[in-house]
């Protein structure tokens, strides 16, 4: 019988990582709920992305709603959500801010060339400090800030027509 | 009607699918004949009526019918037609279908080439592969019709994602999918093997030429995409660790150490048990790439529009097929035994250590790309894993590999001396360090990863060339002492191995010594760029088929004399609406000059992107010499030969 136990090792393994799969299908990669809803901002300061010399801190937003967009210029799923940005850039409905999160400042601007800037300014997290205290799981993440500075809510994953359309939108109309 | 015709001819592919596995299974279990005859003529029926329901989809995208749905998803009548003909398996029920063509195609190549194989062991084969193509067809029918209609008819379609509207979504996904199934056939020939509780060195021979098929396809595949990656995405990167990259590179991996592992098995009839694990292995991976991208648990660039339904029919039909060739395993492994034994220090125990670094490398691939399911599912939150892991993880993993390279191809079957084994390369050693060390300060910058990867290059080729005279001098007088004269499959080997060095080459100029450069040019602005000047002459409108271009001119010179013309545009796809990127770029042996337009910025202004990419070019061309390297093994005569003789002996 020990000699067959060894053999059967492959399939064990096999085994757990099919019962990972079968729990990975009940869930949505896109949805976690944030402690972070309903508190103030974990402060910061970072550079400002292609503006040596210039630093942004939440502080500065005071007064507006505002979207802090975490995205990186590896990240996939970025691509997806871009156009939304500009398509919210071009409208003014409201600024928007991006942290370019544990890149390259040379990729990360390479992006924005590319496929345009949405973003009003854009903070460079590195070393992803501040990734940490936003509790910023996956990217992209995007937050949307009261005029107080509050968490109101926070969409993990691409932004879609319909979370845009539903969730933030009037969200924002309400708090503005 | 026509793709009526094609739904019901997947319905008869689906029947004779059945029956291929049915009569060829029991046939070879109860040594009828009759049955196995049926099993393998009903493989055939299956692969005609596949390959009909194929072309009548094919038939659907080239008359523009927008009455099936997936057509009007996925088409545009403004479409050219090769991409419309591409569009086929431009989403996920054609991408599905054309998986099931490709095993049917593969199937059908079995059923004419394997005459020469014992009879029982031939129907469990073809049995086999029929089980999985039942899985696939059933997948196609109940959960992902390409054929359902769309009543009413659309007037026109939503076009196919601009991103795939490109001569590299013509060859790519074909070239990759025949890679990528064609390791079924390795797999039905482990089963066949462990259903017989027989495996023998004429075995690993079969098997040999089939994976190293498949392993050539695979290369040149993923090799496509990664250059279809470069040029399309706009940013000049040519590999992202993207979830479905990762999909076709473990199997790769495996596969690789699968084809070194038959060698051995070959040869010394040892690593029986090692290398029937590693055919289930990489065609496991090859599914599970399938369910990875079809079912959503990820999210990638590359995943259509998921449906957890078809996730959880993937991961129970993956559960069935790879569970139970590893329960056969796990039964059969016993009698199969271990084979032949060996030294310490041996051709094998090189080759058995360069194979579990190949499956840790794929491990390691592997669990980046599953890491953030595990954690979601112990509820332990929710990551995601980029380049900086993979890059710091695979590389330290690979440089083992790569040294072993070098030396296994001089140690002896059984038992080699290593102090011999030293002392006969320590000029190859010394002359790849000091280059190595010297060489980045000639380029003008040093850095240890870039010193690294030349000395693995250099590695690669000294011990090639050293191996090469030993092999030359070595030769009886009389027979040919030119590379040419030398044995087809030792060449194969030589070219593959130097295809790693050049492939290394690539990717560390690269790395290494890449010039990018962001600006705002105006017509008649001039930027100096790594010693070249890119003068912008200007842009103009250009209508596409279904799209609008502007596509600036570049005019690029060299201390004045004239390098390349360069034409990058900005496309607006008109269906879809979504802006694209095409950079121009001029290939060249050392250099890629690599132009992209940005957005405009002002009066006549844009943000244009130039790198100057080194070598890059080599990364590609080092995957084409590893294919090139299999297609001249397999040409080895000895295949032939013993092939035949095999066939005299069933005959006698």
């Amino acid at each position: 019988m020990k000699p067959m136990l060894k053999y059967l090792l492959p399939l064990a393994g096999f085994l757990i990582l099919v019962g990972f799969f079968a729990a990975g299908l009940r869930l949505d990669p896109r949805e976690v709920p944030s402690p972070l809803i309903g508190k103030p901002t974990p402060a910061f300061r970072l550079p400002v992305l292609n503006e040596a010399g210039k630093t942004f801190s939440p502080e500065d937003m005071r007064g507006q709603v505002w979207l802090l967009n975490v995205w990186a210029s590896w990240c996939g799923a970025c691509r997806e959500e871009h156009p939304l940005l500009m398509e919210m850039s071009r409208s003014g409905a409201l600024p928007l801010v991006g942290l370019d999160y544990k890149d390259t400042d040379a990729d990360g601007a390479g992006v924005l060339t590319q496929a345009g800037n949405p973003y009003k300014v854009v903070a460079t997290d590195v070393d992803g400090r501040v990734g940490i205290d936003y509790g910023v799981y996956g990217v992209p993440e995007t937050y949307v800030i009261d005029k107080a500075g509050i968490i109101r809510y926070k969409q993990i994953g691409p932004i879609t027509e319909e979370s845009l359309r539903d969730k933030i939108m009037p969200l924002v109309k309400g708090l503005q | 009607m026509i793709p009526e015709l094609g739904h019901f001819a997947l319905i008869l592919a689906l029947l004779l699918s059945v029956a291929q596995a049915g009569f060829a299974l029991t046939g070879a279990a109860g040594g009828n004949s009759a049955f196995m005859t049926v099993g393998i003529s009903a493989a055939r029926g299956q692969f005609i009526f596949t390959g009909i329901a194929f072309l009548c989809l094919g038939y659907a995208f080239y008359a523009n019918d927008f009455s099936v749905l997936y057509v009007a998803s996925n088409s545009n009548s403004a479409l050219p037609l090769q991409y419309r003909l591409s569009a086929v398996w431009g989403g996920h029920e054609g991408s599905m279908l054309l998986w099931t063509t490709t095993l049917a195609l593969w199937t059908m190549a079995v059923t004419i080439f394997s005459r020469h194989l014992p009879e029982v062991f031939r129907a469990r084969l073809i049995g086999t592969m029929g089980l999985i193509s039942i899985g696939f067809l059933a997948f196609i029918l109940f959960s992902s019709n390409p054929f359902d209609r769309l009543i009413p008819a659309a007037l026109d379609g939503r076009d196919l994602n601009p991103l795939l509207q490109d001569p590299g979504m013509v060859y790519h996904p074909p070239v990759l999918y025949m890679g990528y199934v064609g390791f079924s056939v390795a797999f039905g020939f482990a089963i066949a093997a462990l259903l017989g509780g027989e495996l023998t060195q004429e075995w690993a021979r079969w098997t040999r030429t089939w994976t190293t098929v498949a392993w050539m396809f695979l290369t040149v595949g993923i090799a496509f995409g990664s250059k279809w990656a470069y040029y399309e995405l706009g940013w000049g990167g040519w590999w992202f660790w993207d979830a479905v990259e990762n999909a076709s590179f473990m199997p790769w991996l495996v596969g690789t150490a699968l084809i070194h592992s038959l060698a051995v098995t070959e040869k010394r009839d040892a690593f029986k048990l090692w290398t029937v694990l590693l055919a289930i292995l990489a065609f496991s991976l090859s599914l599970l790439g399938t369910f990875l991208v079809r079912s959503g648990v990820l999210t990638s660039v590359h995943a259509f529009a998921t449906d957890p339904r078809r996730g959880l029919f993937i991961l129970v039909f993956l559960g069935l097929v790879v569970g139970g060739a590893l329960i056969l395993f796990a039964i059969r492994a016993p009698r199969v035994g271990l084979g032949g034994k060996f030294g310490m220090v041996s051709r094998e125990s090189f080759l058995l250590t360069n194979n579990v670094i190949m499956i840790a490398a794929a491990g390691v691939v592997m669990l980046g790309t599953l890491y953030p399911l595990f954690l979601d599912a112990l509820g332990m939150g929710k990551i995601s894993v980029g380049p900086p892991y993979f890059d710091t993880v695979f590389v330290p993993v690979m440089v083992p590999a790569i040294f072993l390279m070098g030396l296994a191809i001089f140690a002896r079957w059984k038992n080699a001396e290593l102090p011999a084994l030293m002392l006969r390369l320590k000029w190859a050693f010394a002359i790849s360090v000091v280059t190595a060390l010297l060489l980045p300060f000639v380029m003008g910058k040093w850095t240890p990863l870039i010193a690294l990867g030349l000395l693995m290059a250099l590695w690669i080729v000294t011990t090639a060339m050293v191996n090469l005279s030993d092999r030359l001098k070595k030769r009886e007088a009389g027979r040919l002492k030119s590379f040419i004269g030398l044995p087809r499959a030792y060449q194969g080997m030589i070219v593959a191995h130097l295809g790693v060095a050049v492939f290394i080459v690539g990717v560390t100029m690269v790395k290494g010594y890449e010039v990018e450069k962001d600006m705002r040019m105006s017509p008649g602005d001039t930027a100096n760029v790594g010693g070249y000047d890119f003068h912008f002459d200007g842009i103009k409108e250009e209508p596409g088929p279904n799209y609008m271009a502007a596509r600036g001119h570049f005019t690029i010179t060299r201390n004045g004399s004239p390098v390349a013309v360069m034409e990058p545009e900005k496309r607006m796809y008109t269906v879809q609406s979504m802006p694209m990127t095409e950079a121009a770029i001029s290939e060249g042996f050392t250099n890629d000059l690599y132009v992209s337009l940005g957005e405009p910025v002002g009066e006549q202004a844009w943000a244009v992107r130039i790198y100057i990419k080194p070598f890059v070019q080599w990364i590609w061309a080092g995957c084409m010499m590893m294919a090139a390297g299999g297609f001249l093994a397999l040409l080895d005569p000895r295949y032939r030969r013993r092939n035949k003789k095999t066939m005299e002996e069933g005959a006698a």
